[in-house]
């Protein structure tokens, strides 16, 4: 709640912005699946996105593709560090947002056992 | 099991023919123990059934007496792995002593005997005595001890030494022997001594016992000469001196004053605190300040210094799903921990720099009430770094609590309480909003597997809600899920964390703590990483042999996470990749099975579980033991945080 959604979307938009030529990728989600391991997206948002103490939460991201490849290439000055393309390639980054879109929808929260 | 109830036999035999000497000696120091009546083995032959110990004046050992002193203070543990610089009290507490007020504990490492003892002193509101030799042992218990220190809890440390080369056989007594044994602790421990004589020890015990529990509370030590310990008593009635307890120092009247008028004339006043609540007393105190100003209090959860439930409760600052300070005019640091970092941001460690920002809006005034700088010292770094706050008052913030809502409740105008009581309907509708938006948060994931630290705490919540619990772990671990669902009102129900972040603490602790709650008949439960079970993992074993019932339920999440998230960020600000972070960081391959671990040490044992579904029955099972008295160990493999 440190920030609005609101704000990341623009800060995410406007990033996009800069990144020339991010067009609309078909994202491969089991090789997304590997790559969110392999670089280490889990560890600060966990194994299902749902993020936590080191990560926002990723499951259910409202950003499109380009927008979120341009946010993980120049995010937010808090705990995301970048990763440019010398570590991930747009096509591995349009990978691991195909995973992240194929993330279960949580319950209703009245139906489960939350306090 | 403990020998507590049986009365020692062996040395009667050993020392016939030796009766009225004896009597005469325990009856003198026994008088002069007004502190404690009836812990002494003097009163306890008077009120119970076995005879007085017959012992004769020139053979009954210093040890004897050193029982006598630590009984006085009403001391009712003593952990130690065993070892020779030490045998003669460990034989006198066991035999003379009839094994209680203390009992001993069997430890299988110093470092579990010293961060049982900083468990325990959390929930017992006083502190537990631990025994190691002067050197091996002390290096063992260390860390532990450091902990301790940094987290303001006292622990008396009674360490074996043998002073004169005369006394000493063979090589390991060498080896075992030294010239000051505190020497090397020294720099986190309020104070020392090294008793000559054993009026002397009954002094600095006693004394010692005073500045460990007067605040900024903090552990001691005080060695046990081998000689002193072994040899017949030799001085004619060493006196016991009276323990009389400090009262705690309080802060400046005209500071609390001028604090009390900042915070009236503030239009946002915001609490910070991280061990406010020394006692009971300080949770209510807090409450009432809070009340009165209706100003939130960020509880950064050293210690349980505020209801969770209660409407301006505003969650640890570094939650990053709680508010920040940064809309406070006036922020009043009650024991705060690091006060520096909690208004600073600083450039974040996966990028170059250290540029420095403060996060408090300009103008902004900061009041610390605080003892820590009663005490502070300078080889170790666990002051911080200096902060320029507008007012420091330096007293023990619950001691001047009382002072300062007087001074609010004095300086208090009809205009200022009608517009604090519109900022107090504010901020709860803001917990309100925000407790909904965590509920959601907590369902994301909710089935994932490995299990999600939110449905864990989530599933162990509706177990024990209805139970007198009491959380002994640092809840930072599972993305604070504990102190975001739970219902946390009472000063036993959550303790903090290590204090230094020195990692092993977490289960002995657990099991000291367990200890102190087993008497008020409570529900002992630790949520515990698997990197920290594994320095010393041998504390099971104590909780088992010693019956002390805690339910621990693992946060496996197979790697020392929180290393390994520092080596991916040194990869991710070098831009080479962070696929290699698992190198040195994870615990697989193989993976440990920490339900066989249990078996092993002789407790019950469950999982690995990794299909949530599976856990609240897990968790039942192992709350059946736990009420049985016994510990129990469920294997929970979960998400990373
Ligand atoms: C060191 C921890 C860390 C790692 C590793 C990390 N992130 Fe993040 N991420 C964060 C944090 C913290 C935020 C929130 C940033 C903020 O609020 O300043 C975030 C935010 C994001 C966001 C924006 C979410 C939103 O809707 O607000 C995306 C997208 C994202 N991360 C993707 C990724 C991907 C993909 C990876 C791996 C390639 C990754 N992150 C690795 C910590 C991390």
């Amino acid at each position: 709640m440190r920030r609005s959604l609101c704000a990341v979307l623009l800060l995410a938009a406007g990033a996009a912005a800069q990144t020339k030529g991010t067009a609309n990728l078909t994202g491969n989600a089991d090789n997304g699946k590997r790559l969110f391991l392999k670089n280490a997206c889990y560890q600060c948002h966990g194994l299902a996105g749902q993020g936590g103490l080191a990560g926002a939460r990723l499951a259910q991201t409202k950003l499109a593709q380009a927008a979120f490849v341009a946010y993980v290439r120049n995010p937010a000055p808090g705990g995301m560090p970048p990763y440019r393309a010398k570590v991930m390639s747009d096509q591995e980054l349009a990978d691991v947002w195909a995973f992240i879109k194929t993330l279960p929808e949580p319950p209703a929260v009245a139906s489960v056992p939350i306090p | 099991m403990p020998q507590s109830s049986k009365r020692p036999v062996g040395r009667r035999g050993f020392l016939k023919g030796a009766t009225a000497g004896a009597a005469a000696i325990v009856a003198q120091t026994s008088v002069a123990m007004a502190q404690q009546a009836g812990t002494t083995v003097a009163a306890a032959a008077a009120s119970t059934a076995p005879p007085a110990i017959e012992v004769s004046s020139n053979s009954r050992p210093g040890s004897d007496f050193m029982v006598d002193v630590i009984k006085s203070l009403g001391i009712e543990y003593c952990a130690a792995n065993p070892g020779s610089s030490f045998r003669g009290l460990h034989e006198s507490i066991i035999t003379y002593g009839g094994n209680v007020n203390p009992e001993l504990l069997t430890c299988t490492h110093e470092e579990s005997s010293a961060a049982m003892a900083h468990g325990y002193a959390k929930i017992e509101g006083k502190p537990m005595m631990i025994m190691a030799h002067g050197t091996v042992g002390l290096q063992h218990a260390s860390m532990a001890i450091y902990n301790c220190y940094a987290d303001r809890v006292p622990m008396i440390v009674v360490l074996g030494n043998i002073l004169d080369i005369n006394y000493r056989r063979g090589s390991a007594e060498w080896y075992h022997s030294v010239q000051d044994a505190a020497a090397m602790v020294r720099d986190y421990i309020k104070w020392d001594d090294t008793p000559i004589s054993l009026g002397h020890f009954a002094e600095s015990l006693v004394r010692g016992y005073n500045i460990a529990m007067t605040p900024p509370l903090e552990p001691v030590v005080i060695v046990a000469d081998g000689e002193l310990q072994e040899q017949p008593i030799k001085e004619k009635s060493p006196r016991i001196p009276k323990l009389v307890a400090s009262a705690p120092p309080q802060g400046d009247s005209g500071a609390v004053a001028e604090a009390a008028k900042l915070l009236l004339s503030a239009e946002n006043p915001v609490i910070v605190t991280a061990r406010l609540a020394r006692t009971p007393k300080g949770i209510d105190l807090l409450v009432e300040l809070a009340e009165l100003l209706q100003a939130r209090v960020h509880d950064q959860r050293m210690r349980m210094n505020f209801p969770s439930a209660h409407p301006l409760y505003a969650r640890p600052n570094y939650d990053p799903l709680a508010p920040n300070i940064s809309d406070a005019d006036v922020v009043l640091a009650l024991e705060a921990q690091e006060l520096w970092s909690l208004t600073h941001r600083m450039t974040p460690l996966n990028r170059f720099g250290m540029e420095t920002q403060s996060t408090l809006k300009p103008g902004a005034k900061v009041i610390s009430i605080s003892a820590i700088e009663l005490n502070h010292k300078s080889n170790y770094q666990d002051f911080g770094r200096y902060v320029e706050v507008d007012l420091k008052i330096t007293g023990d913030a619950e001691a001047t609590l009382p002072a300062l809502i007087e001074q609010v409740k004095h300086q208090m105008t009809a205009d200022r309480r009608r517009a604090i009581q519109e900022r107090g309907a504010k901020t709860a509708a803001a917990n309100r909003q925000l407790h909904e938006h965590i509920r959601e948060a907590a369902a994301v994931a909710w089935d994932a597997s490995p299990i999600s630290t939110a449905r864990l705490t989530a599933e162990v919540w509706a177990q024990v809600k209805n139970e007198d619990w009491s959380l002994v772990s640092n809840d930072r671990y599972p993305s604070y899920w504990p102190t975001r669902l739970w219902n946390f009102s009472k000063h036993y129900q959550y303790i903090g964390a290590q204090g230094a972040a020195g990692i092993g603490y977490g289960a002995p602790a657990a099991v000291g703590a367990a200890l102190a709650n087993r008497k008020h008949g409570r529900l002992t439960i630790n949520i515990q990483p698997d990197g920290d079970l594994n320095y010393a993992p041998g504390v099971l074993w104590t909780a088992a042999h010693h019956q002390i019932p805690l339910l621990t339920i693992m946060h496996n999440n197979r790697a020392y996470h929180q290393e390994r998230m520092y080596v991916q960020m040194m990869g991710n600000r070098l831009d080479r990749g962070i696929d290699r972070s698992d190198i040195g960081t994870a615990l697989k391959d193989p993976n440990i099975d920490y339900a066989m671990m249990a078996k092993t040490y002789g407790m019950y044992g469950e999982g690995p579980i990794t299909d949530p579904k599976d856990l609240a029955p897990a968790i039942r099972g192992g709350i059946e033991r736990v009420k049985k008295g016994e510990p129990a160990l469920i294997d929970v493999v979960t998400q990373p945080r």
